[in-house]
């Protein structure tokens, strides 16, 4: 594990007046980013009897557990894992998620929609995306394990029903997300207090914008599935999007895969995470394409979040990570 | 088809080469002074607003029946808000230059959201106070700058806004810069920056103005990428919350016994005396790992753990400190607070106060007065605080408190209450003297209570 330390001489980052040149105290963007979210994860761990990390394999879950790792090294991470499988997962990202699990030892725990799916509890959507059908697995899982503090991914950048999120997230025994009952955070005091049967979304990476992510992820050499870099892969358009053919219902009639050249800015459910066209096989390459990207990352990636302006803020109500 | 478009010319790209440092700040203001515009202005010259977000605002606003694209509503929240046409609360928006990365904690204005403003200032080293050029200093500015001194935000900006409305004239922007910068300097506020400005034209927000060449100083965006995000070191009293007792006990750690925490104010050294509160046990720092890495020496507000000489009974919510700069200890709170939560505060209310990582029961002995922040007029012994209410409250704890002052350091001198039945946050408090300036304005009915 790699740290860097160092010491730069704030806002004087160009040429401009001269005016801020200060203190050698300040701490970089990243060392700042990182500092608050293992502050975030250590308050959970000293306020919560049974928190758990959901990770998906994606990116933003990957650098989670990274910082994870960093708040209560030498020791072991005092969570388990939590990923929520929607029976349409990238082969890649599953060989990820468990070879990370041996490799640090970890307690992993799987909510599965196939299951619900075969049970008949729960029911395939003629458009045959699978992101919503999500919520219920989770919660119930959430409820059977009593777990108090759910940790995920969520950024603020990523949407504006997310912008107004908290740190701290309230959610009732069914997982409900409701607005107004959500509590202002002042200075780092984060209020953890719940009710039986209620439990607390914690969001480490709040403040931490995509860009964020990846510069983290290359200072610190964290590994990535490959899925995440430019590769050729059998695709096919469907609502604007390069959708990678499969058994999940695709393509379909008059729908015509082809081989392109490209990688994954987010990594979800098979039947809504779209491809981009990118030749960046580098996490510099990387990082370059999306400091020059007009696109946000669910706006490029996510056909869900395109169902109407307020849908992100709908499954968030209904329990969603 | 969807691709990832590429525009190399923008600042983004330039920013993502390196690491630069990171400035919280906030914005009051009203719609009215022109506030969504200039943080819409802020977002989209300096090239933070992608196509998808400018797409969605230009469908929204064609639904609205408006021709252009109405940058306020990149700003605009949720469903809940805009069906019920209020603003719940803070919403954070997040843009980069290549010098430097923003948190802004953007908040609506007027009076019943004084605890919107409070939550945003809190963590905010910077403040943004728009005032129309045609208005001048008015109510709710003094309300913006009495909640700048209150929080000790230690950078305010005055953006004196709609210049094109008023001809650019010199005048008019200097003679209201002086009237709010003496306003603010007798509350405390250790330093103003006054910039005449027109969000709508874009004079001074991002690029100089052409037009008003009597001004010499930097645009908004300049200043917040130079303004120095932290502070002299030398002057903070040291201060470590313990969060979490970190013991591997695997055999290639046996007795590790590390106190995890991240560091509230000042620096701390391998080789210094440190005493832990409330029980008052010494020992000498023998080592600090940073995130993995043995370091010498650590600062705020690095989160670090810290390991001692000696075996001593240590556990979270106590505070490490330097022996020869230990806070004194209190069961008796005297603070200024903002009432944060729909159920009143009362005298008699039996709650639990968290102070850094320490939550201990406590109950409301008094609440000498209210506060009204546009005029600062004092109402003595109010009874109970409603929601927006700033005043002063005594508090008694059911054990000691190594508390700060708040003016001598924010995360050690800040506390919130809680309603120990629900778990709802009540009130933000801030340990101490309201105000920096031992002389602020009053008002009229100060005759009881205040101490200044």
């Amino acid at each position: 594990m790699t740290t860097t330390v160092t010491k730069v001489t704030d806002g004087d980052g160009g040429t401009g007046g001269g005016r801020g040149a200060g203190s050698p105290y300040a701490l970089t963007h990243l060392d700042a980013l990182e500092s608050e979210a293992v502050h975030i994860f250590r308050e959970v761990a000293g306020e919560f009897e049974n928190p758990v990390i959901l990770f998906s394999g994606g990116k933003d879950s990957i650098v989670m557990l990274h910082l994870a790792l960093k708040a209560f090294a030498p020791a072991a991470v005092p969570f388990s894992l939590l990923h929520v499988d929607t029976g349409h997962n990238f082969p890649e990202v599953l060989e990820y998620r468990d070879r990370v699990v041996a490799a640090h030892g970890l307690r992993l725990h799987v909510a599965s929609v196939q299951d619900y799916i075969d049970r008949g509890v729960l029911r395939e959507r003629p458009d045959g995306t699978r992101n919503p059908l999500q919520t219920v697995p989770l919660t119930e899982k959430i409820q059977r394990e009593r777990f108090d503090a759910v940790f995920g991914g969520g950024r603020r950048d990523e949407e504006k029903a997310r912008a107004k999120e908290r740190v701290f997230s309230l959610r009732d025994e069914f997982s409900q997300w409701d607005p107004r009952r959500q509590r202002p955070e002042l200075w780092n005091l984060y209020n953890g207090r719940h009710a039986p049967g209620e439990h607390v979304r914690v969001f480490p990476l709040s403040n931490w914008t995509e860009l964020d992510v990846w510069q983290y992820i290359a200072r610190e050499g964290i590994e990535l599935p490959e899925i995440y870099f430019a590769h050729e892969r059998e695709v096919f358009g469907r609502s604007g999007m390069w959708l990678t053919a499969g058994e999940w219902g695709g393509p379909k009639d008059g729908e015509v895969p082809e081989t392109r050249l490209v990688r994954y800015r987010t990594v979800g459910d098979m039947s809504c995470t779209g491809a981009v066209d990118s030749d960046a096989t580098t996490l510099d390459a990387v990082i370059a394409e999306i400091a020059a990207s007009r696109l946000t990352e669910r706006g490029a990636t996510r056909a869900d979040d395109k169902l109407s302006e307020a849908a992100m803020e709908d499954r968030k109500r209904e329990g969603y990570f | 088809m969807t691709s990832t478009q590429t525009n190399p010319t923008t600042p983004g790209a330039a920013g993502a080469l390196g690491e630069t440092t990171l400035l919280r700040f906030a914005t009051a203001g009203s719609v009215d002074d022109g506030k969504s515009t200039l943080v819409g202005r802020l977002l989209h010259d300096s090239k933070s607003v992608l196509t998808d977000q400018l797409e969605a605002v230009e469908r929204a606003s064609a639904g609205r029946g408006q021709d252009g694209p109405d940058l306020a509503l990149l700003t605009d929240g949720l469903r809940a808000e805009r069906e019920q046409g209020i603003t719940i609360d803070v919403a954070y928006r997040y843009f980069a230059t290549p010098r430097r990365r923003f948190i802004l904690a953007d908040t609506p204005g007027h009076v019943q959201y004084t605890r919107n403003m409070v939550t945003g200032a809190s963590t905010a080293e910077l403040t943004v106070v728009l005032v129309d050029a045609r208005n001048g200093v008015v109510e709710q500015t003094r309300r913006h700058a009495a909640i700048a001194a209150l929080l000790r935000v230690p950078h305010v900006v005055l953006a004196v806004n709609k210049m094109d409305l008023v001809g650019y004239a010199e005048p008019v922007f200097a003679a209201i810069a002086e009237e709010f910068t003496a306003y603010a300097t007798e509350l405390g506020v250790p330093e103003v920056t006054a910039i005449p400005i027109s969000a709508l034209t874009g004079d001074n927000v991002v690029e100089p103005s052409s037009v008003m060449d009597w001004y010499g100083g930097p645009t908004v965006l300049e200043h917040l990428e130079t303004v120095p995000v932290s502070h002299d070191l030398a002057h903070c009293h040291a201060r470590l919350p313990v969060q979490y007792v970190i013991r591997p006990q695997t055999a290639e750690h046996p007795d590790y016994r590390g106190y995890a925490g991240q560091i509230a104010a000042g620096s701390f050294r391998v080789g210094e005396a440190v005493t832990v509160l409330p029980s008052g046990r010494t020992s000498v720092i023998a080592g600090i790992d940073l995130l993995g890495a043995p370091v010498g020496e650590a600062w705020t507000a690095q989160s670090v753990t810290v390991l001692l000489a000696d075996d001593i009974d240590v556990s979270r919510g106590d505070l490490i400190v330097p022996t020869e700069d230990a806070p004194a200890t209190t069961q008796d709170v005297e603070a200024t607070v903002c009432h944060v939560a729909d159920q009143p505060l009362t005298v008699g209310h039996r709650v639990l106060l968290k102070h850094g990582t320490r939550t201990v029961k406590a109950i409301v002995k008094d609440i000498p007065s209210r506060l009204t922040l546009d005029d600062l007029s004092l109402h003595p012994h109010p009874g109970t605080l409603v929601a927006n209410d700033i005043g002063r409250v005594k508090i008694r704890t059911a054990e000691p408190l190594p508390a700060d002052s708040y003016a001598d350091s924010r995360r050690t001198g800040s506390f919130i209450l809680i309603d120990p039945g629900d778990g709802t946050t009540l009130t933000a408090g801030m340990v101490g003297e309201s105000f920096a300036a031992p002389e602020p304005v009053r008002g009229d009915a100060d005759e009881d209570g205040w101490d200044f």
